[in-house]
């Protein structure tokens, strides 16, 4: 891991924290009773409170994802350090549109 | 000893299944979210996101999710221990209580909420 990827993997991993103990909060709540399109699109709809959450959720999780992948393929693959550095990178693209485009859907759609 | 035997001994290490189950749990997060944003992403269409979520609510598919759920609380409360050990200077054993207690309070905390709504 290079300083610049073990700098932004703590980052994110400390923005976090808040982040993850709001959502598993917010699952446990949301799951009572089973779960319902109308019940989740009630809570985001227009909500620019959920919507830069989730920004920066997405943002933090595709990063750490993507590095956190990029270390496992280094150790765990026959793959190089190029190799891997470039799958990290598209896993953080490819999630940073998805989640962008979930975000989208949830709130403005 | 040789130099399996120092494998050997270090896997028998709590630190070694910690840092196992921080970084199995971590991949399984990182494959299950692409489908997580794919499937909020069908909120886009109406009834595509209505069918998928009410898809969600077979038994297996509770199952798959809780999994999830305790992945990310797992991957959490690692998380949680590793930054105490690096930017805390705390000892191993210290961070793994504070990952305990950290679990527990969020349990309880968790708690509380499923009967307060």
């Amino acid at each position: 891991m290079t300083p610049i990827s073990y700098f932004l993997q703590r980052g994110t991993a400390m923005l976090m924290v808040p982040l993850i103990i709001t959502h598993l909060a917010l699952i446990i709540m949301a799951v009572q009773g089973g779960l319902s399109a109308e019940e989740i699109l009630a809570r985001t709809r227009g909500s620019m409170l959920w919507a830069g959450f989730y920004g920066v959720f997405v943002f933090a999780a595709s990063i750490h994802a993507g590095i956190g992948m990029q270390t496992i393929l280094r150790e765990w693959t026959p793959l190089g350090r190029l190799a891997s550095a470039n799958i990290g990178h598209m896993l953080i693209t490819v999630l940073w549109i998805l989640g962008a485009r979930a975000i989208y859907a949830v709130v403005w759609a | 000893m040789s130099i399996d035997g120092i494998t050997r001994a270090s896997r028998a290490h709590p630190g070694f299944v910690a840092a196992l189950v921080h970084r199995l749990s971590g991949l399984a997060l990182a494959l299950f979210l692409p489908m997580h944003f794919l499937v909020l992403g069908l909120a886009l269409e109406a009834d595509s996101f209505t069918s998928v979520i009410a898809w969600t609510n077979q038994p297996l598919v509770k199952i798959s999710e809780a999994l999830m759920v305790g992945a990310l609380a797992v991957h959490f409360a690692g998380g949680v221990r590793l930054l105490a050990v690096e930017f805390f200077g705390l000892t191993r054993a210290q961070s793994v209580w504070i990952a305990c207690a950290f679990a527990f309070g969020l349990g309880v905390g968790v708690l509380f909420l499923m009967r307060a709504f």
